[in-house]
């Protein structure tokens, strides 16, 4: 089971052309060992949510800097829940001021990341997490 | 000289700069990693045969060839830059009132910031849009909705840049029809329109159409402009975008400087006169935190777009030899921890832009990383730019660090540097086609990741995120500007509103006559004129532009 590589969708929701922050995490996960998928920009919520299907993926990390994430985060959330992938590990990032991170944390995303956020902590946060998913998951079968 | 035993006086020889070495090596360093913030290696020390310049051909004087100096032989002893807020948010209404309050408290030129869907050549009410309405800027979706956001200002005294560039021509046709209304003639409008798509496609991402129709209204930009709007600059070449997505200093000079001859090439293919359209080409570049580096690469850009406009396209009018810019600090500078440290590093960048001779400067907002600034934050960033201007006394002399060893290395280094990109892009057949195969965007990634690797290292230090770390250094609780939901919602009712009350034929008529233009060649920008003047949505005009030329898909590097 520990060599069960994770996968993650690194998504960018919204017209938000801004993808420094996405693409450089996204480097950062493949160098921790995950497999990631890059959607690319200018992606509505149902495509997120189509491609994660499709990759069948267990880690969705969205980034926005257009300050529309309380719009489309919840979005993105309703459309993988609608395709069955209520499952998987939500996480995001941006330009997102402290009150926003609250109330997304306490509506489907275990985790969001701010400005300065160091990347390898990114990453062992998904580490950490995916590991207690599958052991539990391990448990319960 | 030394003094024996004896009480003698001999000679010996010592070389002082072999003693100044061994002394240097003898002495401990501090354990840090001792290159620019771009990565590259410093010497410790710069000396007479590090800068190998020759003052006439390298340097010149103010306002003469090369223009290293700066392009003005009087510089800020006769005006100072412009200081030019970039500000925009909400409805045309709320901006309005944004401008009017900026233009008060000392302001001399106005800098609009579109929202994202506007950016994007999309209405409003659009389905793609949802909740990014007057987020990052203004919405504006038709003729009515620019009359609303000049209300009141003189649209012939006070010059206007516009950030937008997949759709500029769009919203430039948008401001010339206002300004008709208002009673202005174009002949008398002064201002910027972005339109620099080459570096959407390499950095910012906010693109319309494929790269070669995108170049061709571009054109058409450039020849309209030249005719009717004469002291309109038709692009602003920016590398502030480039730099931002991660590239280096090295790179912002290079690949902006090559987008830049790409437009002149463009233009002299499509048969205009290189000097009746290089003079209104303008610059657009990021301040960042290394304040030698950054004043380098102002000066190094100068030096170099002179020797291409005269010596490689011929161009016989000095200004169209000049490379006037526009400066804005560094947004990736800024951190969310501790967020009043930026006022100090946005007045360092601001400072290096001053040294480096800029023609306008953004100074950015304290909070920035948070939200779009408040207005105490936007204040305190304008009367940083004033600081300078009023207190420092550093206006007074021209281009004062000319002659410093290490600058005017770093200048030639640079110079240098862009020129092997140059023939790196040539390599692969010019900017377009390297855009499309990735070069540019891999190029900047790779600087990106390389420049967090260093700061989560802690060789690169950045106070209050890896030195100086405060307790509960998250995403602070501070005021913040909060874009009201309603502002969406009043924009869908205008547009809506709008589109009822027009004179729907006389609409359709003009996205006809784009659509034909489109195909047979006509000037693009005079029919965005007429059609803004029969309120077409831009919305309405970009869907005709992107049915017609497709499309740009983004290519894959990750």
């Amino acid at each position: 089971m520990t060599d069960r590589r994770i996968r993650v969708l690194v998504a960018k929701p919204g017209l938000d052309g801004h993808d420094r922050g996405a693409k450089t995490v996204a480097s950062v996960l493949r160098d921790h060992g995950m497999e990631v998928i890059y959607t690319g920009l200018h992606k509505t919520p149902a495509m997120i949510a189509e491609i994660a299907v499709q990759e069948d993926v267990d880690v969705v990390g969205l980034s926005i800097l257009s300050g529309a994430h309380m719009e489309l985060f919840p979005r993105v959330r309703k459309e993988l829940e609608q395709r069955g992938m209520a499952h998987v590990l939500l996480v995001g990032g941006g330009i997102i001021p402290r009150e926003d991170i609250e109330a997304l944390e306490g509506d489907g995303f275990t985790k969001l990341f701010g400005p300065g956020t160091n990347t390898d902590s990114i990453a062992e946060f998904i580490q950490t997490e995916m590991q207690q998913r599958w052991a539990k998951e391990g448990a319960d079968a | 000289m030394s003094t024996s035993a004896n009480g003698a006086s001999s000679v010996r020889t010592i070389d002082p700069r072999a003693a100044w070495q061994e002394a240097f090596r003898a002495a401990a360093a501090r354990d840090v990693d001792f290159t620019s913030l771009s990565g590259s290696e410093l010497e410790e020390l710069y000396g007479p045969t590090d800068a190998d310049i020759d003052y006439e051909r390298d340097l010149g004087w103010p306002g003469q060839f090369p223009f290293t100096r700066g392009i003005h032989a009087n510089m800020y002893r006769g005006r100072l830059w412009t200081m030019r807020q970039f500000a925009g948010f909400g409805t045309a209404r709320e901006s309005n009132e944004r401008y009017k309050f900026l233009l008060d408290h000392g302001q001399t030129g106005l800098s609009v910031a579109f929202d994202f869907p506007t950016l994007m050549g999309r209405d409003a009410d659009d389905e793609m849009c949802l909740g990014e309405v007057g987020q990052v800027g203004v919405s504006i979706s038709s003729l009515r909705d620019m009359e609303t956001l000049m209300d009141g200002i003189p649209m012939d005294r006070v010059s206007t840049s516009m950030t937008i560039n997949g759709p500029a021509p769009i919203l430039l046709a948008f401001y010339i029809a206002c300004a008709e209304k208002q009673g202005v003639a174009p002949e008398a409008l002064r201002g910027t329109v972005q339109n620099d798509i080459l570096k959407e496609y390499q950095a910012q991402h906010a693109w319309l159409v494929q790269a070669e129709p995108a170049l061709r209204m571009i054109t058409d930009v450039m020849g309209y402009c030249a005719e009717n709007v004469p002291q309109w600059n038709t692009i602003s070449i920016s590398g502030y975008h480039i730099r931002e997505a991660g590239s280096t200093a090295a790179e912002e000079l290079a690949f902006t400087l090559a987008n830049g001859m790409e437009y002149v090439r463009r233009g002299i293919a499509a048969g205009l006169d290189v000097d009746t359209f290089a003079p209104r080409l303008s610059f657009f570049f990021d301040s960042h935190l290394d304040f030698f580096e950054e004043i380098a690469k102002f000066r190094a850009a100068r030096r170099i777009w002179a020797r291409k406009m005269r010596d490689e396209f011929g161009a016989k009018d000095p200004r169209s030899w000049m490379l006037r810019f526009h400066t804005q600090t560094a947004g990736v500078s800024l951190t969310a921890q501790q967020p009043e440290n930026n006022i100090v590093r946005t007045a360092f960048e601001a400072l290096a832009a001053v040294l480096g001779g800029t023609q306008s400067l953004h100074t950015n907002s304290m909070d920035e990383t948070l939200s779009l600034p408040t207005e105490k934050a936007v204040k305190i960033a304008l009367r940083t730019q004033q600081v300078i201007a009023d207190e420092l006394e550093v206006t007074h002399v021209i281009d004062p660090l000319a002659g410093s060893y290490y600058v005017e290395s770093l200048t030639s280094k640079l110079e240098a540097e862009a020129e092997k990109s140059f023939a790196e892009v040539e390599r692969r057949g010019g900017v377009v086609p390297a855009i499309l195969d990735g070069y540019f965007q891999s190029e900047i990634h790779r600087s990106a990741v390389r420049y967090q690797r260093a700061t989560e290292s802690g060789r690169k230090k950045i106070v209050g995120v890896n030195t100086y770390v405060e307790d509960d250094d998250g995403v602070p609780a501070i005021d913040i500007h909060r874009i009201d939901p309603a502002s969406e919602r009043e924009a869908k009712v205008a547009i809506a509103k709008l589109r009822s009350e027009r004179d729907g034929a006389a609409a359709r008529r003009e996205l006809d006559a784009i659509r034909r233009a489109c195909q047979d060649g006509g000037n693009l920008l005079e029919r965005f004129v007429a059609a803004a003047h029969a309120y077409c949505t831009l919305g309405e005009i970009a869907q005709v532009l992107r049915e017609e030329f497709g499309e740009f898909q983004e290519p894959k590097i990750l």
